[in-house]
């Protein structure tokens, strides 16, 4: 089932749509909080917290406002990063060199993709450390284009064509 | 700004990551919504970052998604193809109401039209013994007569048509030894409203001494017109006249409507 033929009925609360938009999007939202909320109790109370709110609030999205994944995406990161706020984790800017989402890779007791991550791992050793990091803080974080500027000082105008290079990297990979 | 331009920007990418305003959101959406092209390329960069997240997720245990369905008190299980077999049985469940409910109808007309039927049958038998109770008295009443007429112990006395009605005429039976008479008014007409026949024997002398041996009440349902009157032991004529209901002390002579001598 493709995102456009899901939308209609999560928008009518088909309790089975809920179901597939679980098994479509779950994983991926998780990896975002987990990349976050560094404590895996605190990563899946915060998953709960996210799919909760999603489906509560379904009646507040519109297709006219953006993608349905970058609407609960949004969801997650803001949720996960109030909860950082609210646990008093240290919020500053993290070491980029040695925390990012590649970190998530790390510890073999939470690895659940195998297979996926296996071919991932190959992509990720040609994957240039730039884009990591771009990615990390564009798509993972949800630094603004100018806080991304900042942070990796490289001039504001880049960070789109360079986070669009990556991106075009990966899909040539990914075949999509 | 050609649409390859405007995909090359990057703009799409940050559009799938939830990163523009409000304004800028709105107007890659309608760019999207414009141009296929635009449209298939934000579903390939989403496809990619999703994939991408994806195979970085830490395990996820399923509780999870027990602990939301709790939460949101949803009821369907992970089991997505539970939806055809729910149907299934749920038309099955409608189909065998509506027959249990035809069924049910079925029995409940049979059972009226059965009730009917029985109503019926009571009626006829009721109907029926009516007709045996009335036979059985009808019979009861020609086995009376029958016996009256047969009996040759009796004196039979035929009375003849009076002035007030010449056409008239009966029969008395009467047993000597035990004073019983029994009448016989066949030929008398049926006496009107208020008025009924009075008998009477008489002994003609040393002068004429009419005595009342009873009234032919209950006239028209004596279908056989055979009555019991009272004894007598020494009549010498038997009359018969019409009288007030209730009958008379002497007879009405004008009223005479048979006579006749032993």
């Amino acid at each position: 089932m493709t995102q456009e033929e899901l939308i209609p009925l999560i928008l009518r609360k088909d309790e089975r749509a809920f179901t597939i938009m679980y098994d479509m999007y779950s994983k991926s939202l998780f990896s975002v909080i987990s990349n976050l909320l560094k404590e895996t109790e605190d990563a899946e109370d915060t998953l709960q917290e996210v799919f909760v709110k999603i489906w509560k609030s379904i009646d507040s999205y519109s297709e006219n406002k953006g993608r349905f994944y970058t609407w609960i995406l949004n969801i997650a990161r803001n949720t996960a990063i109030d909860k950082l706020r609210s646990k008093g984790y240290n919020n500053s800017k993290k070491n980029l060199s040695a925390d990012n989402f590649v970190h998530l890779l790390d510890d073999s007791n939470k690895l659940t993709n195998r297979i996926d991550t296996i071919g991932i791992l190959e992509f990720v050793k040609k994957l240039k450390p730039k884009c990591i990091e771009i990615i990390e803080l564009l798509f993972f974080q949800g630094y603004t284009q100018q806080e991304a500027s900042d942070e990796l000082a490289i001039p504001l105008g880049t960070v789109k064509t360079q986070n669009r290079n990556c991106i075009n990297d990966l899909r040539t990979y990914l075949k999509v | 700004m050609d649409t390859k331009q405007y995909i090359e920007s990057g703009i799409l990418e940050l559009y799938v990551y939830g990163l523009l305003s409000e304004t800028e959101n709105s107007e890659v959406s309608q760019m999207a919504k414009e141009q296929e092209e635009i449209e298939a390329e934000i579903i390939s960069i989403e496809k990619a970052i999703v994939n991408l997240s994806t195979s970085f997720s830490p395990f996820l245990s399923a509780d999870n998604f027990e602990k939301i369905k709790a939460k949101l008190d949803l009821k369907y299980s992970k089991v997505i193809d539970m939806k055809p077999r729910n149907n299934w049985s749920q038309y099955v469940g409608w189909a065998a109401a509506v027959t249990l409910l035809v069924g049910i109808s079925y029995q409940y007309a049979q059972l009226s039209e059965n009730q009917n039927q029985v109503a019926t049958i009571e009626k006829e038998k009721m109907n029926l013994k009516d007709t045996l109770v009335n036979l059985k008295a009808k019979n009861k009443q020609t086995l009376t007569a029958l016996t009256v007429i047969r009996d040759t112990n009796n004196t039979v006395i035929n009375l003849g048509g009076q002035a007030v009605s010449p056409k008239s005429y009966a029969k008395i039976y009467w047993n000597k030894e035990t004073e019983l008479v029994y009448v016989d008014a066949t030929g008398l007409p049926e006496p009107p409203e208020g008025m009924v026949y009075q008998i009477w024997s008489l002994k003609l002398a040393p002068q004429l001494t009419p005595t009342s041996i009873g009234l032919l009440s209950e006239f028209s349902t004596n279908t056989e017109k055979i009555f019991a009157v009272e004894k007598t032991g020494d009549a010498e004529a038997f009359g018969i006249t019409l009288e007030p209901a209730g009958g008379s002390k002497s007879p009405t002579m004008e009223q005479l409507y048979t006579l006749g001598k032993v």
